[in-house]
């Protein structure tokens, strides 16, 4: 028998894992979230995502094929799932150029301009966003109102998320219990019956995508689970001083991005650090600066700066923290 | 047959993967394979030193008799596996792709030494002492049987100011496909329950633990009932989880005992034994056999029959494979050892040696370490890795050939299980390139210490 045997060293199996099916997972897991974003927002959000994601494949494609001339990595995934999180990032009314310009950005400026896939220090659509709304401020915080199944393409009326509304009511020196009146039930916030961008409005899809990618181990749980604890740990403290002053926790919780950023943006892997107690310094380290720029800062909403801010610290949290070793002290007795 | 419930099964406490058990050869009955005509014996099967050629061409040898004397402390004694006339002492490939001085004897019959006891009798009692045991196990070539071929006495012979508490018993077999120890188990129990007790005398200590995983409930069945009165042999019951036969984590399971960096086994009193060598230990010491033979599995892709063996050493390969249905068409890829830690070889009449646990035919290879993509950051790696280690910082150092600042890293803790390069979704080969490093590494720590 003619044998064509291979060489080659071990392992000889592999887990048939890949790339792909990790960011197709991540993509997956945005399903439901979608799903509740035309159900409040209409035909709208169909069209910013698909700018979004169409813009940001078209221009990983143009700067592979004429800039690097590289092979193309097009349908990995990965510039799909930037497009999809830069889309949930942003309001639903926004015009389509700004869109695009948010995709150049993500993908030509915070992604490829590094490297491409694994090696970009921020992450892509959080520097997006952050340069949209530094750019276009109006535009940025004019939030639609969410409408079940508006359909038409009558603009709808827009308002301000409920972080915006407690921050601009504080600032007025509104009562907090007069301010409570103006802010959607918590059941609402749970479903996503709120002002805000397309992504962040239903806590409910966002665990539920959450606990898809924990399910497929695409993350693990120490980053949204510090995120989350460290918020609630800190606004419940503070509620607890100065209930006039301070929101509940589960008013931070739900109520802006704290879900989606916890759930989908500090967890991407590329930017995030990579030993378990870096996850958690990591997570608890965007927690805190959230609930600092919420409530002593400008910003109604400071998750996205919170995690582009400890995205910089991550090489240094590798390097010194790193995995529990094997026999690294003796712990025989 | 009862299992255990998977939330009280002891484990290590870090890292680990699950790949496919894919135990084809499981419960197939060991088969004895027919002597073939001519086998080929390399005078090194072990790690350690050459043995020294002990015979000529044209002579007449029996089974038993003792072709290659151990060279060194840390060497092993080769003995003829078959009866006949050694036709010829040349360089041979062996599995591993080398040559090797190998002894090739034309059989004739099936002779054996006199002394060597071939009847099925069971021996309990055991008259040697401590240091006849550890001498007799040397002069009769024992080795590690689980893959490593480390000289068993060697590792009995216990440094003076060190001690022995617990003898381990590895029949946890946790690499995929493979089924030669747990086979064993299912027939030579008793013997392996003696071959543990001579070890234990031999190393002075009255506490054994038997480590088996719970993919082999039979097996833990059996053991668990065979010493259910005494008191000095227990049987661990463990989670299916790789590397949980790996030395380090093995003990950690069952004693939560962590071995050092840099240590080893004896360090935390332990000293590990594979059943397989407890088997052979039994025979070499209670039967005066010599390890010439042992059970191999065969096993693959579309194989006719996955079987379990028990091969004479220096048996060429292809006997073994023929045995089974011949080498299914496609096949690729053929492995000596388990598919997470054997090596690959070239050509099928390379012979079985004391460290062939298994023959593994693939149909395409499933690792490709040539085409890869960027690292993605997961941390999957750093996540499956059984030594608390950053794969994918010790690869991006080995690539950029940074050594030095490699060392800091710890790739010499490596035990090249390669859940790192199993696990990895962007396919890269982390483990080769930990493998240079770590050699790298150990070349700069040899310079050092010899200034």
């Amino acid at each position: 028998m003619n044998l064509n045997l291979k060489m080659s060293l071990s392992p000889h199996i592999h887990s048939g894992n890949s790339v792909k099916k990790e960011m197709y997972g991540v993509i997956w897991a945005l399903v439901p979230v979608w799903l509740v974003s035309i159900y409040f927002f209409g035909v709208d959000a169909l069209r910013v995502t698909l700018i979004s994601v169409l813009a940001c494949l078209a221009f990983e494609w143009l700067i592979q094929k004429f800039l690097n001339k590289t092979e193309s990595t097009l349908w990995d995934g990965s510039a799909g799932v930037t497009g999809i999180l830069l889309a949930f990032n942003l309001p639903s009314n926004l015009p389509t150029w700004m869109i695009i310009v948010g995709a150049f950005v993500a993908i030509a400026i915070a992604k490829m301009s590094f490297g491409g896939l694994g090696q970009n220090p921020f992450n892509p659509a959080l520097v997006a966003r952050v340069f949209m709304l530094i750019s276009f401020p109006v535009q940025m915080t004019s939030w639609p109102v969410p409408d079940a199944l508006n359909f038409s393409m009558v603009d709808a009326q827009t308002g301000a998320t409920a972080l915006g509304i407690m921050k601009e009511g504080l600032k007025n020196g509104e009562p907090m219990s007069e301010l409570m009146n103006h802010i959607p039930e918590t059941f609402d916030m749970l479903l996503g019956r709120m002002g805000g961008s397309m992504g962040e409005v239903s806590a409910l899809a966002l665990i539920l995508g959450g606990l898809f990618m924990w399910w497929r181990k695409i993350i693990t749980w120490h980053i949204p689970v510090s995120i989350i604890a460290t918020i609630a740990l800190f606004t419940g403290i503070l509620h607890a001083l100065n209930p006039g002053q301070y929101a509940t926790p589960s008013f931070h919780i739900l109520a802006g991005g704290a879900l989606l950023g916890a759930i989908f943006m500090a967890t991407d892997m590329v930017t995030s650090p990579m030993s378990k107690k870096g996850m958690l310094v990591f997570g608890i380290g965007i927690g805190l600066i959230t609930v600092i720029i919420r409530v002593f800062g400008a910003y109604p909403e400071g998750i996205s700066f919170a995690i582009l801010i400890m995205n910089a610290f991550v090489p240094l949290i590798n390097k010194y923290l790193k995995p529990n070793r094997f026999g690294k002290e003796v712990k025989n007795g | 047959m009862s299992s255990f419930a998977t939330h009280t099964l002891k484990t290590f406490s870090i890292g680990g993967i699950h790949p496919p058990e894919n135990k084809w050869s499981a419960g197939q009955k060991i088969v004895t394979l027919p002597i073939p005509k001519q086998v080929s014996i390399p005078v090194i099967q072990h790690i350690g030193a050459p043995s020294k050629v002990l015979v000529n061409k044209g002579d007449v040898v029996k089974v038993g008799q003792l072709l290659a004397e151990s060279s060194g402390f840390v060497s092993a004694n080769v003995h003829a596996s078959v009866s006949g006339k050694v036709s010829k002492i040349e360089s041979a490939f062996d599995s591993s792709g080398y040559k090797r001085i190998s002894v090739i004897i034309d059989v004739q019959g099936d002779e054996w030494l006199e002394n060597i006891d071939l009847t099925d009798n069971l021996i309990s009692n055991i008259t040697l002492e401590s240091a006849e045991i550890v001498k007799k196990i040397n002069e009769m070539g024992i080795v590690g049987l689980g893959g490593a071929t480390f000289p068993t006495h060697v590792k009995l012979s216990i440094p003076e100011n060190k001690k022995a508490e617990y003898l381990i018993i590895n029949a946890v077999e946790c690499e995929p496909y493979l089924t030669s120890d747990h086979q064993l188990m299912m027939e030579k129990s008793d013997q392996i329950i003696v071959g543990t007790r001579i070890l234990m005398k031999a190393l002075k200590v009255n506490k054994a633990i038997i480590g088996i995983e719970n993919n082999k409930p039979d097996a833990i069945e059996l053991f668990s009932q065979k010493l259910s009165g005494p008191s000095d042999i227990e049987v661990v019951a463990l989670k299916v989880q790789y590397p949980q036969g790996g030395e380090k984590q093995l003990i950690k399971s069952v004693l939560n005992r962590e071995v050092p960096s840099g240590k080893l086994p004896i360090d935390v009193g332990c000293v590990v034994q594979n059943v397989g060598t407890a088997f052979a230990v039994y025979e070499a010491i209670q039967k005066n056999k010599p390890l010439i033979e042992r059970v191999v599995c065969v096993s693959g892709h579309d194989l006719k029959n996955p079987s379990n063996f028990m091969v004479r050493m220096g048996t060429p390969v292809e006997t073994l494979i023929e045995a089974t249905g011949g080498v299914p068409e496609g096949t690729n890829l053929i492995i000596n050892g388990g598919p997470m830690m054997g090596k690959s070889i070239s050509r099928l009449d390379v012979p079985v040696t004391k460290g062939t646990s298994g023959i593994l035919m693939f149909k395409q290879t499933v690792s490709n370490h040539n085409q890869y993509q960027a690292c993605i950051r997961c941390a999957k790696c750093v996540s499956v890795c059984p030594m608390g280690l950053e794969p994918y910082y010790l690869m991006s150092l080995a690539q950029k050939n940074r050594f030095d600042e490699m060392e800091a890293a710890y790739p010499t803790d490596c035990i090249e299980c390669g859940s790192c390069s199993y696990t990895c979704p962007s396919h890269r080969p982390l483990l080769d390139f930990i493998r240079l490093g770590k050699s790298e590494v150990n070349q700069i720590i040899r310079q050092r210490n010899q200034r």
